[in-house]
């Protein structure tokens, strides 16, 4: 087990955000998190990533316990974040955006050879490193916020709604990067609302509703559920 | 309106104003690098500056500095200035993030609370020096003029000479020394922020704190780094205003604060480059204002610059955020 | 929702053990009693001589200036803290350049009522009046009300648009240009010689004044606190008007209030014209007691005392702020050891205050709470 939330609980002020949630992802695997606005998505991806401290539970990742670990370091564990809405920095180049995911290296040969994979996987990325982060299309961000990510060399890549915003075609190209960064042996996080996407290409997933898991299974049966399908895909 | 003394001495005037705001913008990068990543004006930052001065005079009198030292010896002494002013400035501006501001971040405390606070860390460095001051003079050579506005004379390090005359424009070693060693500061900080690693932290704090996490940055350090560069920028310029100027004073940096950070916001807060322009224009409108009215009225020249500058174009004169100083 | 409820239901009854909320419960007349009864101690407490209290003092001590002067000096700064309450605590806004209204209000008497300044010189010379004709005390009111209140309105149009760390700088600014400006304009003003003979109620300062006196202060402390009092009333009325909800919802959101149709600037011009208005009425008053007045009294430094005496008593709370007001002003005259050394202690205690209860040590129960919910909704790890 890579990484495992152990009845997580996060609360905003006075209110609670996640009762108590339980996932876990394996090594090399593909995990889904679909859920509707509002159903707490973001905010365990926060958790995870460190941002948001626990009301409750606890976070494991590769065997420790990183519950009370601050955000920063846990990028030097092999966690990192592509965030929501990208966020990539809007003053610095696609190359120093890029250097910034390898902000925690000091291996420039590894740094080096993981620009090279970045640029081979987004060909765009390379055309245009020394443009403004801030001046590129919303397609274009969400790649350099993924291919940023990947700069860490990670265990686990986080990627929180990854087809925000974005057109149907990218959308695809964008999942198509996801398949292969996996099959490359990454083991990734989704978070998503585009569950048709996310569940097929998922070996696992989970849906959240209102702070809780309701409901959990491979992708394939979750693509499948009555419930799910009504709810998440359109499909009366 | 004296226009023919303006226009008659136009490079003259020129040359003293651009000496003087080198000073204020290097002052100014202290206001513009805390406001860039926190959005805060750390109003005790004119203290930090005070406090190099203090530095300066402590360390000259510690090693008994004479008045117009030989050539080698004024270089050793610039030396042991600088690292004086550098260490007690940085040190001062880290002390005041550690003991004030750290606690209220961690408590998400309203903006105007870290202005009151600052304030109140202002009000408390300029009594403790006031009240330092009479035990740093105990020694022989600075003499005390005005011992109720406790102004502090300090031996001349480098003479005053002209050193290139043009016309009836003169400009004399002690300011060419000022300019440039001010530029170059400015120039290495600039390089620091752009071109290396941490800088480029500093950077993605100032653009986006919580994705500098996601990265790995960590931001208390990222802060701290900040506050000591802005204190280093704020000790070189107290040695540069003793090596120009040879004096100090408790409640120096009330007027000289509010300058730089006009300096600051004219140019752009959080802007490093947007800095040293404020510095040098800020410089030369008080220097001619002085002259075309009297020197009694140039305090409230910078404070009318200010209110238009912040009233017509608040985001300075090439905007904004250190994430955008490249453009 | 429980947890909700439950945290209320704790809250409630946290307040409820307050003095402010047993007072609050007490029947009517017998709040009415205790008022009377404190504002009557509060006209003795020149008189005081309870043996055991006599120690409070002033005068007590070797050296120790008259006491009715230095309760005349807490009341003026109670009246001071006031008004920049309005500002500070009901508005929001942080106005570092008070001392400049306070200034303009002092020489607004200064200027008009005073035989010895420029301005009525040059009245008498114009209009070939009497060498001793000034314009009287009593129309000096208005007049430094009416100037402070314009002054405060001509600063206050372009600026209160500015964020709020803006608006502190320039309005240190503005009360610095008001000093320099006195300073300079000697024509005027006299500059650094400042203006003598600034008249009381009885006219120009002269040791036939009955009540007035220079040596008996007891009636200017009685003039002092009747003011504090009434406009006390006056403020308390506007807190509780729509003006003052106003004020609170740009506070906590200005932009939720611009949804729900508040005017933020409107009313946050009202809160600076106030408050200029009573600065320039203390200033009026200690001009009128002190007779003599020059710009280096209104420095910066008086400026930052009294955001001190405002946020250490407790911003948004009138008891608080004045309990602010009158520590800042009597400890260091009672305990004159301690003067040295009070401009360092005013600051330590801006930040220990901060720091440490930065709603004050008299709060604004609902101050309080903004900032207690601000302090939970803090990221934590990051």
């Amino acid at each position: 087990m890579l990484l495992e939330l152990d009845n997580v609980t996060v609360a905003y002020g006075r209110i609670e955000a996640l009762h108590g949630i339980s996932l876990h992802v394996d090594e090399g695997e593909i995990v889904a998190l679909i859920g509707a606005n509002g159903a707490g998505k973001t905010t365990t991806m926060r958790a995870i990533s460190g941002i948001r401290a626990l009301a409750g539970g606890a976070i494991r990742f590769a065997g420790e316990d990183i519950s009370r670990l601050r955000a920063d370091l846990r990028v030097g564990r092999g966690l990192c974040q592509s965030p929501e809405g990208r966020q990539i920095f809007p003053g610095m180049t696609v190359l120093e955006n890029l250097d910034m995911g390898a902000y925690t290296r000091r291996d420039s040969a590894g740094i080096a050879a993981d620009l090279e994979r970045v640029f081979g996987l987004f060909p765009r990325l390379a055309e245009r490193r020394k443009q403004a982060g801030g001046t590129l299309s919303g397609g274009e961000q969400q790649m350099l916020a993924v291919g940023r990510a990947l700069m860490s060399r990670p265990k686990l890549l986080l990627l929180d709604e990854p087809s925000m915003g974005l057109a149907p075609l990218v959308i695809k190209q964008i999942f198509d990067i996801v398949t292969e960064i996996n099959q490359q042996g990454t083991t990734v996080l989704l978070v998503e609302q585009n569950a048709q996407q996310a569940l097929s290409r998922a070996h696992r997933g989970y849906v959240l509703e209102t702070g809780r898991i309701v409901k959990e299974g491979t992708g394939q049966e979750l693509l499948h559920d009555p419930a799910v399908k009504e709810a998440y895909l359109g499909v009366a | 309106m004296n226009f023919d003394e303006l226009f008659g001495h136009f490079g003259q005037h020129t040359v003293d104003g651009l000496s003087k705001g080198a000073i204020y913008a290097l002052i100014a990068l202290g206001y513009t690098l805390v406001y860039g990543v926190l959005r805060l004006i750390n109003f005790a930052h004119s203290e930090v500056f005070v406090v190099g001065t203090f530095a300066v005079l402590g360390a000259w009198t510690a090693f008994g500095m004479q008045d117009r030292p030989g050539a080698g010896q004024a270089i050793l002494f610039l030396l042991i200035g600088l690292i004086a002013a550098a260490v007690a400035s940085g040190g001062t501006a880290l002390a005041l993030e550690r003991i004030a501001y750290r606690p209220l971040r961690r408590r998400n405390a309203p903006p105007l609370v870290f202005l009151i606070t600052a304030i109140g860390l202002s009000l408390v460095l300029v009594e403790i020096l006031g009240l330092l001051l009479p035990r740093l003079v105990g020694g022989v050579f600075p003499t005390l003029f005005g011992r109720e506005r406790q102004i502090v004379g300090m031996p001349t390090i480098i003479e005053q000479k002209p050193l290139i005359t043009i016309g009836d424009t003169s400009i004399t070693n002690v300011q060419a020394i000022v300019f440039f060693s001010a530029l170059l500061m400015m120039a290495m900080l600039d390089w620091f922020i752009n071109r290396t690693r941490y800088g480029r932290g500093v950077r993605a704090v100032a653009q986006n704190p919580e994705t500098a996490a996601l990265m790995g940055v960590n931001q208390d350090r990222v802060i701290m780094l900040i506050f000591v560069l802005g204190g280093v920028m704020a000790g070189a310029a107290a040695l540069l205003w003793s090596v120009r100027f040879g004096f100090t004073q408790s409640s120096l940096g009330f007027v000289l604060g509010l300058k730089a950070f006009t300096a600051a916001v004219l140019g752009g807060i959080g802007n490093l480059r947007g800095a040293l322009l404020g510095g040098l224009f800020l410089g030369l409108v008080e220097v001619y204002a002085a002259t075309l009215y009297t020197s009694a009225w140039e305090d409230v020249v910078a404070f009318v610059v200010l209110i238009v500058v912040l009233m017509f174009r608040p985001t300075g004169l090439l905007g904004e955020s250190l994430g955008r100083a490249r453009a | 929702m429980m947890n909700k409820l439950r945290a209320t239901e704790a809250r409630r009854r946290a307040a409820l053990s307050g003095i402010a909320d047993r007072w609050a419960a007490l029947p009517a007349w017998q709040r009415l009693i205790g008022v009377t009864a404190f504002i009557a101690i509060l006209y003795y407490l020149p008189l005081l001589g309870v043996p055991g209290l006599t120690w409070l003092r002033t005068d007590s001590i070797d050296g120790g200036n008259s006491w009715a002067g230095v309760l005349f000096t807490c009341a003026i700064y109670v009246l001071v803290a006031i008004g920049l309450n309005v500002v500070v605590g009901l508005a929001g806004l942080l106005d570092l350049g008070y001392i400049g209204f306070f200034a303009i209000g002092a020489y607004s008497v200064a200027l008009f009522g005073s035989t010895n300044s420029p301005v009525v010189k040059w009245m008498q010379r114009t209009f070939e009046l009497e060498p001793t004709w000034a314009v009287a005390w009593a129309i000096c009111i208005p007049l430094a009300i009416a100037l402070s209140l314009t002054s405060g309105v001509i600063l206050g149009w372009p600026t209160l648009r500015l964020r709020g760390d803006y608006l502190a700088i320039v309005t240190l600014g503005f009360g610095e240009i008001i000093r320099i400006v006195a300073r300079n304009l000697t024509g005027v003003t006299n500059g650094a010689a400042g203006i003598s003979a600034i008249p009381g109620p009885e006219g120009a300062p002269s040791a036939d004044n009955q009540i007035f006196g220079l040596q008996d202060l007891k009636p200017w402390y009685w003039l002092a606190i009747t003011v504090v009092l009434l406009m006390v009333f006056a403020v308390r009325r506007l807190e509780n008007s729509r003006v003052g909800r106003s004020w609170l919802a740009i506070r906590e959101d200005e932009d939720a209030a611009a949804v729900m149709g508040v005017n933020g600037f409107k009313f946050k011009l009202w809160a600076f014209a106030i408050g200029a208005a009573l600065g320039g009425l203390s200033g009026f008053l200690f001009a009128s007691r002190n007779a003599f007045i020059d710009p280096s009294q209104f420095n910066a430094t008086l400026s930052i005392l009294f955001v001190a005496m405002v946020v250490v008593g407790g911003s948004g709370n009138m008891v608080g702020v004045a309990f602010g007001a009158v520590l800042l002003a009597y400890l260091p005259e009672r305990f004159r050891f301690v003067s040295d050394y009070r401009w360092v202690a005013f600051g330590f205690a801006m930040v220990v205050v901060m720091v440490l209860r930065p709603q004050g040590l008299i709060p604004s129960r609902r101050r309080a709470r903004e900032l207690q919910d601000r302090a939970k909704e803090a990221k934590v790890s990051v």
